[in-house]
């Protein structure tokens, strides 16, 4: 990139009690690049972004905006000079309209009243300058998700944008939705706008990145342009060693067919058939949005079943309750452990105990529940999942990503299933602990469970499963084993057109 | 001084102890240094034993308020079906005991079984309610609470239900076995059911659970709606036998009784450590909560405040108490 530098930081620094969230961070942004941040969680992508998008203020270190030292006392400072941001937690007001929420917080007056018709038009004018096809005085509420993430951007224009940073933009788009925004990037490059673009889906890098910045631990490891690189050595990079060290080998040892989904209608799902068998890891993957997580919960009962046939160990459970089909052994682990996978008040041991009392082993028969056997099982569990010992006496919510995630992994061994569903098995966990919980996976696999990973980390499914399906639009587009688990394979079936309604 | 001391101690056993525990311990300090500097009758032997004979009533409500509170909801119709079950019991003994005046206990065990079944029946109404409908726990006890309230006046015409037979409020009243009374023997039986209940059952265990995370209790295999059912069927079906005895009491079948008794069982909760979130609270707790309400009222009566203000006290007591609570749950989520 031959342009000049728009945003440098040098040195930049953030230190938080305990905590040194960012660590002497240089980062160039030039006029009209793409430069990606990647990293983990908890890498220092968001702080060294809220820095930058005026969230957050420095402990140290600087910004340099045009060649000059810049510092920025709020959001709408940041904006003022030219920086703006859209973050992942969108900041709209589902009630209002379009309109209201474009000019929320600066609505148009017209003496002491709002002035809603040039509330309207000048929306209408701004929607339109960006190439958005949205009526401004709909409901927020009633946009799709990549429709509102557009409300969001142009919420952000008021004035002359110079940098624009997306946070995970693409995080619950659909593909076509993301080619809309990749078009609409590209645009805004060639108008000479820098753009700092953060995301985990390294395959969309290679689609619009010139340069990628990788951090881990909030402190840089390089800055590579995306033409020299490829991702493989991104993922090194961000996680400091190579693939193999990370994904343990599984024996396959397929034995009988513990689950059979037979045309599987639900809402999202459009008609599905595959099968797991015991001692064999069926990896699942689709883009965000294609139905795959959806299949699974349908597949549980927690979305209702339309059509189709779902039969487990040769019993139908295809009318069957969450609890009775859990009850039949089959165990589902949420992707989202703080809304649906935990009590985040009590201790790993409480949230433990509740899967053992409710299991087959402890409370059978009994009238009471044995709290002696109760705690030896919680024992046991935390010991296989690894979780240390000063972790188990405290609430689950004062600890991290990773330990919280071993406990939900723990639920799975006080229900005694032999089919075990892991939805993202590793969203927010570190490098360290995905390893443990892949090896968990590994045990349970080699102990002949069948298990089902649900994830959006293509990585993650293709260097576990033994065998494959991929979704697009609610429907299996394809099915890969053995040396057809190919990232081009994937990506192929992940952009299948064919369950397109039309 | 006692507050004195608590304020000197180290902060950090104070803080462990709050978050343990909750605001209790510091409440019950305070009300007793106050009362007790206010009246010499207060922290008298006699005076106790009178708190804690008339905590019974307070303390069973706040048994029933404690499982739904914990299973995430909370209960407003249980001064209301206090006054059903005491206008439809009497009513029952009274008409049973005219056909077949012989047959008093049968008369009052026909009465008692018609409370019961009002109690289980809005015990159903509240849970199905919740759990089967998605109302939300407030609006629904708060519907019940009217309906009840209106059936017990139109049975009675506003008027009390009286000539009770007199073994009634003979025995469940004023009776006494080896000397103690019949409603705290009542009261500490229900005791010991419900710390088995919640400690040592599958059912207490899952009411735990939904109250912590109902999504989280559901990907458990809990059967979420039926344990929400069955939480507000035994707090009805508790409420309806304070009923009975609170009835015994007074001898007569009131359409008024229980009136404060839903402010007083949740304010009993809270301060007890009971939390307004769902799925924390011990039951020992909740006995100590409801009795230190009975105990402050009891402070005021001697330090003759006026009946109104206690009122005033009485709101504003929940109201901290609630406060307490939000604050000891982010001390909880923080690990500060």
């Amino acid at each position: 990139m031959s342009n000049p530098s728009l945003i440098s930081t040098s040195q930049l620094t953030k230190q938080y009690p305990g905590v040194r969230a960012l660590d002497g961070v240089d980062f160039e942004l030039s006029a009209g690049e793409v430069h990606v941040l990647f990293g983990e969680n908890g890498a220092g992508k968001s702080t060294l972004i809220s820095m930058l998008a005026g969230a957050n203020t420095p402990s140290s270190g600087k910004i340099v905006l045009n060649g000059e030292v810049a510092s920025f006392e709020s959001v709408a400072d940041a904006q003022g000079q030219g920086i703006y941001t859209v973050f992942q937690e969108f900041s709209l007001i589902p009630t209002l309209t379009v309109a209201q929420n474009i000019f929320l917080g600066w609505e148009p007056r017209f003496g002491p009243f709002l002035d809603h018709r040039t509330m309207r038009s000048r929306s209408r004018e701004m929607l339109s300058e960006l190439g958005f096809d949205i009526d401004p005085g709909q409901l927020v509420a009633q946009l799709s998700r990549a429709q509102q993430q557009m409300v969001e951007i142009t919420k952000a224009f008021h004035g002359n944008l110079k940098a624009l940073i997306l946070d995970e933009p693409t995080a619950s788009l659909s593909d076509r939705e993301v080619d809309h925004l990749f078009d609409f990037i590209k645009r805004l490059k060639s108008e000479g706008v820098g753009i700092i673009y953060i995301s985990h889906r390294i395959q969309e890098f290679a689609r619009i990145a010139d340069r990628v910045t990788v951090l881990r631990d909030g402190a840089k490891v390089g800055t590579v342009a995306m033409e020299d690189t490829d991702d493989n050595r991104l993922v090194e990079m961000m996680t400091g060693r190579a693939i193999d060290e990370i994904y343990p080998q599984i024996a396959h040892n397929p034995a009988e067919t513990l689950l059979e989904v037979d045309q599987l209608v639900g809402i999202g799902v459009k008609g599905a058939s595959f099968s797991v068998k015991a001692g064999e890891v069926l990896g699942v993957a689709g883009l965000v949005g294609s139905g795959k997580s959806r299949l699974f919960r349908t597949v549980m009962g927690l979305g209702s079943k339309q059509s189709g046939r779902v039969t487990y160990c040769g019993r139908d459970i295809s009318n069957l309750s969450t609890r009775e089909i859990i009850q039949a052994g089959i165990y589902y682990l949420s992707p989202d452990r703080k809304a649906e996978g935990l009590d985040l008040a009590k201790t790993s041991r409480d949230n433990l105990a509740v899967n053992l009392v409710m299991g087959r082993e402890v409370a059978s028969g009994e009238r009471l529940v044995q709290w002696k056997r109760v705690d030896r099982g919680v024992s046991t569990i935390s010991d296989t999942v690894e979780l240390h010992q000063t972790y188990r006496r405290k609430p689950v919510a004062q600890l991290s990503g990773g330990n919280q995630q071993k406990v939900l992994f723990g639920k799975c061994f006080g229900q005694e299933a032999d089919l075990i569903i892991f939805d993202e098995p590793t969203v927010g966990v570190d490098m360290g602990t995905r390893s443990a919980l892949y090896r968990l996976i590994r045990d349970l696999a080699e102990a002949g469970k069948a298990i089902v990973i649900i994830s959006s980390d293509l990585p993650e499914v293709l260097n576990l499963a033994h065998r494959m399906i991929v979704l697009a639009h609610g429907h299996i587009s394809g099915e890969l084993s053995g040396d057809d688990m190919t990232e081009d394979q994937i990506l192929k079936l992940f952009f299948d057109e064919s369950g397109v309604e039309t | 001084m006692t507050a004195q001391i608590v304020s000197n101690s180290p902060s950090f056993s104070v803080r462990r102890l709050f978050v343990k525990v909750g605001v209790l311990p510091f409440f019950l300090i305070t009300a007793l240094v106050i009362f007790t500097l206010l009246s010499p009758k207060f922290l008298t032997g006699q005076n106790l034993i009178n708190v804690a004979r008339q905590s019974v009533y307070l303390v069973l409500v706040s048994m029933g308020q404690m499982i739904v509170l914990i299973s995430g909801g909370f209960d407003l119709s249980v001064g209301t079906l206090i006054a059903l079950t005491s206008v439809v019991s009497a009513l029952g003994m009274v008409w049973f005991a005219g056909m077949f005046p012989d047959a008093i206990w049968v008369a009052i065990l026909f009465g008692a079984l018609i409370g019961f079944g009002v109690a289980l029946i809005v015990g159903l109404v509240n849970g199905a309610g919740v759990a089967y409908f998605d109302v939300s726990p407030f609006i629904m006890t708060l519907g019940v609470s009217s309906v009840g309230a209106g059936f017990a006046l139109f049975l009675t015409g506003g008027v009390p239900v009286s000539d009770l037979p007199f073994e009634f409020g003979d025995t469940f009243g004023f009776g006494r076995v080896f000397g103690i009374p019949v409603p705290v023997i009542v009261a500490l039986v229900v005791i010991a059911v419900m710390w088995i209940l919640m400690s040592r059952t599958r059912l207490g265990t899952q009411i735990y659970a939904v109250g912590g995370n109902i999504k989280a209790a559901h990907l458990s295999a809990i059967n979420t709606k039926k344990t929400l059912l069955f939480a507000y069927v035994i707090c009805a079906l508790i409420a309806s036998l304070t009923g009975l005895l609170l009835t015994a009491r007074v001898e007569t079948g009131e359409a008024n009784l229980g009136g404060t008794i839903a402010l007083e069982s949740i304010a009993a909760c809270v301060i007890a450590g009971v939390s307004l979130r769902g799925g924390i609270g011990r039951v020992e707790n909740v006995v100590l909560g409801a009795f230190f309400i009975v105990l402050v009222q009891n402070g005021m009566n001697l330090a003759q405040v006026s009946s109104y203000m206690q009122m005033v006290l009485l709101g504003a007591l929940l109201i901290l108490a609630v406060i307490f609570d939000q604050l000891r749950y982010r001390m909880l989520m923080s690990g500060t």
